[in-house]
């Protein structure tokens, strides 16, 4: 269906399905309930989850697929935050000409840095795309917020002020982002007995985008094109003593990547009209990276699993302060509390970075496959199937066309 | 006119004369060994041929258009493939996709942005591989996990890919180099078959006189950067010169 | 003139920083085969060992004088350091001053622990893996060790000041012929450049002198063979490990009067420093020193307020630029040797 095979239409509508049901299942505990701060299901964090996963799914298929590791993603995520908020400040505030924008001016971003980077490959690669985005951070920091010229507005960040000229706008349409006179705040709320669910029409824009660049990823994945990508990776000598041109094929990932990192751009900016330079950091990159092998390099599920998964955990985690940790070790006795509570400090609340960095470090080093993975794995054990054999399984099972 | 000409061909590197004067032709749809001792330039020549090096004179022509210069995929277009000493396959990939890949590369060309389309509904790939698979034996290993099969079969692969793209001229690089007997005379068996089915010019590079003497129809011997002598299988063993080359005797 | 000559000297401080580290990530590179991204907290680490010896040299206890009182009226409060109490208000106070050359020292068998650690405990395990599994687990490492000095020193750079003898300028002017006054330079700054060429200068000794050495070099031009020759190559590459460490550990300790150390300084250094190796010439040592020198001056004409005011910001750009050009003109670096890292 849909021009897919019949597992990858499964996963397709699993995702559907959670990216829609997203304000129901990520609220499983009452309002009240002391499990509450474990509750996800508000507007702000569902809008981050699904918009980091289009950046994530979007690495993936540049790293996923041709193995090419950039370090440098997060400066086309900041290329389409400001673009995004330009549409804002000169037509309106309509989000649709700004997401379109954001795609496009990162398009023309990443082939320039692409050119540039993909005359090396491996370390080379990552060290070039790593200096590119500290650049174009550099760039959007300072160089280009000067007063003869502001495009990006430094420090303070890029914001729509009042005295924009804002062509498109008019009295009828709400003075915040809107889709069509859709306010993007606009949110429905839902009191089910204990329970309260949010429905955030911000949300749901982003959750479409992100089901439908999910769904482009698949068919990448499985095109011709896609084979071609995974053949740059596992070969590239016989790639070229094949009669094929490596370099443009790693443009196009490296491209079509840039321009999913745009899209979560220009959506992380039609959600909240503010983008700032800090996007554009390494540690932005990192993040993408990680969320990427979190979830399992080159699966299609893996980095939705893995930007969800990091996004949540990054909002927990910094909500945890020594009040809770208190709460949480209570049952010990007094110096067993105040040793687990020193032990875990560093790693809650503000020390969330910390946590990042040693679960990055884990992940390399104990599940370089991801979570997918490590599901395989696990399903090996019980079905006493080894991985190869699961594999083989589910190659058989992925080509109808036997 | 053979359908690869070399001539007058020079490689110097620093105070090393790699390749001295050579000058060779190979004949089309016939099976062209190139053979000499450890360090006659045999590697050399053969990065000549296929553009990675670009000699310090000479030409080096096919079917009359000049490799030199020439990128590795465009030389393959233009009907050159080519078989590594070590078998040099897709190895994440399954033996069907690494099939399927030599195919579309035929059929698009160099850079294909082919993005939307299934994979599993290119038909004609698939039929297209699937019968190349049919004609190597292989075709019960086509999800097989390509990394994980033996060398022999590997090196069946590679070749199979190679002709998938029905080339004129196919270069073998020391093709049973580190292979088992066994594999090396399946390789030797799959050589002549091809040999028979097809109008194709085979060029080997190779150290194994067996493999040698079973297959060629004219050999080049290699001495020190230039061609000795030129001649039939059997004209070549009994000659002198060769023995020279090899042993060492004086004749 | 003396502008120039001024500009020169001004980059020639940021210039040995971005030399020591690229010469530490060349040797790890062409030894190992790995790319540290480690290797930029390996110099905010050193910096740390001085901010850490200045803050234990000055633990102090408190002592009442109810005979004084402070502005409030409350007796006053004296604050004595430790050290005074022990060694004598004379021995105490000048061990104070001197905490940053004596962490020197200190931070010498620190740094290079820490650099067997690393390799052994983690790197170790990773010469098989892929290149991006190397990138990204010193990479991690990079976070960890930042976010640890965080949490322990704040997020806030720590100001860590020079012996009081040379914190003063000194003025190059008389010498040169020009006007008193147009040249000078701190002398910090001037002890920091010494310094970096002096560790360069050993360092290149230690490679050419020792048998060791002679190894390691060989080492970097051809792993495998030097490997086949019975030699036991990855003890040395250990040992060559935690000398890179301790070369980026004590170019960060002798820099932390210039800039105070904050927990991001490694990461900025080092994104820096591998656009200085790229333009070296990945895999060349004397391409490393050179390019160091080279971007830290170029670095420090374009702050220049002639150079900010016509375009503003250029100081934060010009390395990348020139990065660009060179390898878009020049692919393999200035002094990149032919078949390294390429494709």
């Amino acid at each position: 269906m849909l021009g897919l095979n019949k597992r990858d239409f499964t996963l397709l509508l699993i995702v559907v399905a959670l990216a829609m049901l997203a304000p129901f299942l990520l609220n499983p505990f009452p309002e009240g309930s002391a499990m509450a701060q474990f509750n996800a299901g508000y507007p702000d964090l569902m809008q981050k989850f699904v918009i980091y996963g289009i950046f994530a799914i979007g690495f993936n298929i540049l790293f996923g697929l041709t193995g090419y590791l950039s370090f440098g993603h997060a400066a086309f995520l900041g290329v389409g935050s400001y673009s995004c908020v330009w549409m804002f400040k000169l037509l309106g505030y309509n989000v649709m000409p700004g997401i379109l924008l954001s795609i496009l001016t990162s398009g023309i971003f990443a082939y320039l840095i692409g050119v540039v980077s993909l005359r090396r490959s491996g370390i080379y690669f990552s060290i070039l795309t790593l200096a590119f985005a500290q650049m174009s951070f550099a760039l959007a920091y300072s160089v280009l917020s000067n007063p003869k010229f502001n495009l990006t507005n430094g420090e303070t960040g890029l914001q729509v002020y009042s005295n924009d000229p804002q062509w498109l706008h008019s009295a009828d349409k709400p003075d915040l982002p809107h889709l069509f006179g859709l306010s993007m705040r606009a949110t429905h709320e839902m009191q089910l007995g204990a329970w309260q669910f949010q429905f955030n029409v911000g949300y749901y824009l982003c959750a479409i985008i992100m089901v439908l660049a999910f769904y482009l990823s698949i068919r990448i994945f499985r095109s011709p094109f896609g084979m071609m990508l995974r053949a740059v990776k596992s070969n590239n000598t016989r790639m070229y003593y094949t009669g094929l041109n490596a370099r443009p094929y790693t443009l196009a990932a490296f491209v079509i990547s840039g321009m999913y990192a745009g899209l979560a751009g220009g959506l992380l900016s039609a959600v909240d009209p503010l983008a700032g330079a800090e996007r554009m950091q390494w540690t932005a990159s990192g993040e993408v990276v990680l969320m990427t092998i979190l979830g399992g390099t080159g699966t299609l599920i893996g980095p939705v699993l893995g930007s969800g998964l990091i996004k949540y955990f990054e909002n927990i985690f910094s909500k945890i302060n020594d009040s809770v940790l208190h709460s949480w070790f209570s049952f010990l006795p007094d110096g067993m509390e105040d040793f687990m509570v020193t032990i875990v400090h560093p790693f809650v609340g503000k020390g969330w970075h910390l946590t990042l960095g040693v679960l990055f470090m884990l992940i390399v080093i104990f599940l370089p496959g991801g979570l997918v993975q490590g599901g395989q794995k696990i399903r090996g054990l019980f079905t006493g199937r080894t991985e190869a054999e699961q594999a083989q399984a589910d190659a058989n099972q992925s080509t109808p066309a036997e | 006119m053979g359908i690869l000409e070399v001539k007058n061909v020079n490689k110097r590197f620093g105070g090393l004369q790699a390749l001295g004067d050579v000058n060779l032709s190979i004949e089309e749809n016939t099976v062209h060994a190139i053979i000499g001792p450890n360090g006659a330039g045999k590697s050399t020549l053969l990065n000549v041929l296929i553009g990675k090096l670009i000699p310090d004179t000479g030409s080096v022509m096919f079917d009359g258009q000049s490799v030199l210069g020439r990128k590795s995929y465009e030389i393959c277009q233009m009907g050159i493939s080519r078989v590594f000493q070590t078998p040099e396959i897709f190895g994440d990939l399954t033996v069907l996709e690494n099939m399927m890949i030599p195919i579309f590369a035929k059929r698009d060309g160099a850079f294909q942005m082919n993005a939307i389309g299934a994979t599993t509904g290119e038909k004609d790939v698939i039929e297209q591989a699937e019968h190349m698979l049919e004609s190597l034996n292989m075709i019960d290993k086509r999800h097989f996990h390509s990394a994980a099969m033996s060398r022999g079969d590997k090196r069946r692969l590679e070749i199979g890919m190679c002709l998938s793209q029905n080339p004129r001229l196919l270069l073998l690089d020391e093709p049973t180099a580190g292979m088992a007997r066994a594999d090396t005379n399946n390789t030797i068996d799959l050589l002549k078959q091809i040999k028979e089915e097809r109008d194709i010019t085979i060029a080997i590079i190779e150290h194994d006189m067996h493999v040698v003497f079973s297959l060629a129809e004219r050999i080049t011997v290699l001495a020190q950067g230039s061609p000795l002598v030129e001649d039939t299988p059997d004209k070549i063993k009994g000659h002198p010169k060769v023995r020279e080359a090899y042993l060492g005797e004086s004749a | 003139m003396d502008a120039i000559i001024l500009q020169i000297l001004n980059g020639l401080d940021k210039g040995s920083a971005y030399a020591l580290i690229a010469l530490g990530l060349t040797l790890i590179f062409g030894t190992l085969g790995v790319v540290n991204f480690a290797h930029g907290a390996i110099f905010m680490l050193g910096a740390f060992c001085a901010v850490t010896l200045s803050k234990i040299f000055s633990i102090s206890y408190q002592t009442i004088d109810e005979t004084q009182t402070d502005f409030l009226g409350n007796p006053l409060k004296i604050e004595t350091p430790y050290v005074e109490h022990w060694f004598g208000p004379e021995m105490g106070s000048a061990l104070i001053d001197w905490s940053v050359p004596l962490a020197i020292l200190f931070s010498i068998p620190i740094m290079i622990s820490i650099g067997v650690i690393m390799e052994r405990g983690l790197i170790k395990h990773f010469y098989k893996r892929p290149h991006a599994d190397q990138i990204l687990v010193t990479f991690g490492l990079a976070i960890v060790l930042q976010e640890v000095i965080k949490y322990y020193f704040g997020a806030n750079p720590i100001p860590t000041p020079a012996p009081d003898v040379f914190r003063g300028s000194f003025d190059f002017s008389p010498m040169l012929g020009f006007e008193a006054n147009s040249v000078i330079y701190p002398i910090w700054r001037l002890i920091y450049f010494a310094f970096s060429a002096l560790i360069i200068g050993a360092v290149f000794a230690f490679l050419q002198f020792t048998t060791f050495g002679m190894v390691v070099r060989a080492g970097m031009a051809d792993r495998e063979t030097v490997g086949l020759l019975g030699i036991n190559i990855d003890r040395k590459f250990t040992i060559m490990f935690g000398i890179a460490a301790a070369v980026a550990g004590l170019a960060g300790v002798m820099y932390a009067p210039i800039n105070a150390p904050n927990y991001h300084m490694g990461m900025d250094f080092l994104v820096l420093s591998f656009v200085v190796v790229v333009v070296g010439g990945m895999g060349s040592l004397p391409g490393a020193v050179a390019a160091g020198f080279l971007l830290g001056i170029l670095e420090s004409f374009a702050s220049t307020t002639w150079a900010t005011t016509t375009i503003p910001g250029i100081n934060q750009i010009i390395i990348y630029l020139v990065a660009i050009i060179i390898l878009l003109t020049r692919p393999r670096g200035l002094m990149g040797k032919k078949g390294v890292m390429e494709d």
